[in-house]
């Protein structure tokens, strides 16, 4: 550790001769070091710094070592802090430790001790700082997909996300299907303290109502048919990070009261289980659907909407940010060049405007769906108004003539074909459960191509 | 110059001179003759010598003295915050002190072993000297300038600088001439 110039220490000690020993001594080893005499100089002198490490007499006059470790604690929360006392006051050094200290060494010191101390704070700073270093790095590298957008309503979506990200409140998003609801709750995610711990996502409305329960608090090997093993729940996976609720207003009433109560109280036992799991999650949850109403209804308990409506983000659908179309299209016309490794960069100007035009009912989802599918059929450099699917070059005109039931019928084989027949997304577009879905299809012949 | 302050191990000084001459390569004398009582610098409490107390003795009997003063002690030496030094010395300055208190085999129990006590002094000798010149401590283990806080360091480093420390011996030598 010697001749490392980079290290710097400070010693705060009211006593002159602690203080020059100890520069001189830390010197030699080839710190920057400075020394302070009392409080107000140990606090001037953070201006000085940053320093790696920090020993601090806990008896001064004035200002005491123990409230001086707090005051430095605000200005440098990475600071490494070693307390100095005397035999008497090893009770101090205790509470001085519990407050953050990283040691204490009691006058006078065994050289050799405080040599090796000095090397493990220093060790253990060096370690913190590269630790942080590399959590940036990391927080780089699990960012989601970038939230594309420069319209006003979008800059103002991100903007509430970033803020409420910064504390532990339970987020409601709002949106139509395919606006980028999970972008949000994962952009919400990566922004709070909760990063490194995950984000589980449940699609409450994918999950069959008999599941979801073991789904979300997991369950104990044989308490129920088929349960040969012992599985964790999606809350229990959640701990110190975040769980999200997609499709919140399709869950059941009786779901409703479960949920109301591990959201209140942190805990829950797997299905069939005695023992109370503990859990510490953050809660982000997200509806196309209109809950108020619900609630009116009695679709939807009033407790459990005002414990998840605490703080609501609405997502504007596509339509209405209609500038952020070129954006997006520019976005996945790179996004799906790369990944097809196909040189196709560019929309043609009438293409675009076709997409510019489209009252996107699918949002962005559909959007995204819409380029992939062109840059398929697309001859480089550019996508051509053929490339797009038949229906954005039609007008949206219903024919005169035709009955509701054919209409319907045209509408689902739509959405299904552009969908590539993914029932949930369908079901998402056309804002019907699954089963219904698959009863239109039933009652319609619809088959998939 | 060497200043032995009493009780100093006057059987090995002149081996230290000896090294000392070779290694820093500059003219090298003793002086017994020097006054310096070491009495006020003794700690009853601790039953120790407080070593900065001794260096600015040596800094004032010699304050017109041009070279380096390296002064040799059988004491006990400390400073407050620490239970013992070997040595003390002012980096780039004109005073260095060692004690041989704790070089010597039967503090720690052990028979008494002279060539290992002087070979340890000489180190000592060394190190000090080499902070009045301008050195640090050095992180290569077998250089005499690496930091020895048990006499165990003391036996594992060599009585020699490294190359690097030896280099800025030499550059800051050099600078002050």
């Amino acid at each position: 550790m010697a001749r490392n110039h980079k290290s710097s220490i400070l010693v705060v000690d009211d006593e002159f001769v602690v203080r020059d020993s100890l520069t001189k001594w830390f010197r030699q080893d080839g710190y920057r070091t400075e020394a302070a005499q009392d409080a107000s100089c140990a606090l001037r002198m953070m201006g000085q710094g940053p320093w790696d490490v920090i020993l601090l007499d806990i008896k001064m006059p004035g200002m005491s070592g123990l409230d001086l470790q707090k005051r430095l604690r605000e200005i440098d929360h990475s600071a490494t802090i070693i307390m100095i006392t005397a035999f008497a006051s090893v009770e101090s050094a205790v509470q001085a430790l519990k407050e953050g200290a990283f040691d204490y060494v009691t006058k006078p010191v065994d050289p050799d001790h405080l040599s090796h101390l000095i090397q493990n704070a220093l060790q253990q700073k060096h370690l913190s700082d590269e630790n942080v270093r590399l959590r940036e790095h990391l927080t780089n590298l699990i960012s989601p997909d970038e939230l594309i957008g420069d319209s006003p309503p979008m800059r103002k979506v991100v903007e509430l996300a970033k803020t409420v990200a910064q504390t532990d409140t339970t987020v409601m998003i709002r949106g139509e299907s395919g606006t980028g609801k999970e972008l949000i709750a994962r952009t919400i995610h990566v922004n709070s303290n909760r990063q490194y711990f995950p984000i589980v996502p449940v699609n409450c409305g994918a999950v069959p109502e008999s599941l979801l329960e073991s789904e979300l608090f997991g369950h104990e090997k044989g308490s129920f048919t088929g349960a040969q093993y012992k599985r964790k729940g999606k809350f229990e996976m959640a701990d110190g990070g975040t769980i999200f609720l997609d499709e919140i207003g399709t869950i059941s009433p009786k779901m409703q009261v479960q949920l109301l109560r591990v959201i209140e109280g942190r805990q829950f036992t797997r299905v069939g289980g005695n023992d109370q799991i503990k859990s510490d999650f953050r809660v982000i949850c997200a509806t196309n659907r209109d809950l108020e109403a619900a609630v009116k209804g009695g679709a939807f308990r009033e407790d459990l909407y005002y414990r998840l409506n605490v703080f609501s983000i609405s997502i504007p659908p596509l339509r209405e940010r209609r500038s952020d179309v070129p954006l997006l299209t520019q976005h996945f016309i790179k996004k799906y060049s790369t990944a097809m490794n196909k040189p196709v960069t560019e929309m043609d100007p009438t293409a675009l405007d076709l997409l510019v035009k489209y009252p996107w009912p699918g949002n962005v989802r559909e959007l995204e769906n819409v380029i992939e599918r062109a840059m398929v059929l697309a001859n480089p450099p550019s996508i051509k108004p053929d490339d797009l699917p038949f229906q954005l070059g039609q007008s949206h005109s219903v024919p005169a003539n035709d009955t509701l039931d054919a209409i319907e019928r045209m509408h689902v084989e739509t959405i299904l074909h552009r969908t590539g027949w993914n029932i949930t997304r369908a079901a998402d577009i056309l804002d019907i459960d699954r089963v219904t879905l698959y009863n239109k299809i039933a009652k319609y012949g619809l088959k998939k191509p | 110059m060497v200043v032995p302050i009493a009780p100093a191990p006057l059987e090995h000084l002149g081996g230290v001179l000896k090294h000392l001459g070779e290694r820093f390569r500059l003219p090298v004398r003793l002086v017994m003759d020097h006054g310096i009582d070491p009495a006020p610098a003794y700690d009853a409490s601790r039953n120790q010598y407080y070593s900065s107390f001794l260096l600015a003795a040596l800094l004032a009997t010699f304050s017109h003295h041009q070279g380096k003063i390296l002064a040799i002690t059988g004491n006990d030496l400390f400073v407050p915050v620490l239970t013992y030094v070997f040595g003390e010395a002012q980096l780039d300055g004109a005073v260095a002190l060692v004690s041989s208190f704790r070089l010597d085999e039967r503090f720690y129990g052990m028979p008494e072993n002279k060539m290992l006590f002087e070979q340890r002094l000489i180190k000592e000798a060394v190190h000090e000297l080499g902070h009045t010149f301008g050195l640090i401590h050095c992180r290569r283990f077998d250089c005499v300038m690496h930091s020895s806080t048990a006499v165990e360091e003391i036996d594992v480093k060599s009585e020699n600088f490294c190359p690097e420390c030896e280099g800025q011996l030499q550059s800051l030598a050099l600078a002050k001439v």
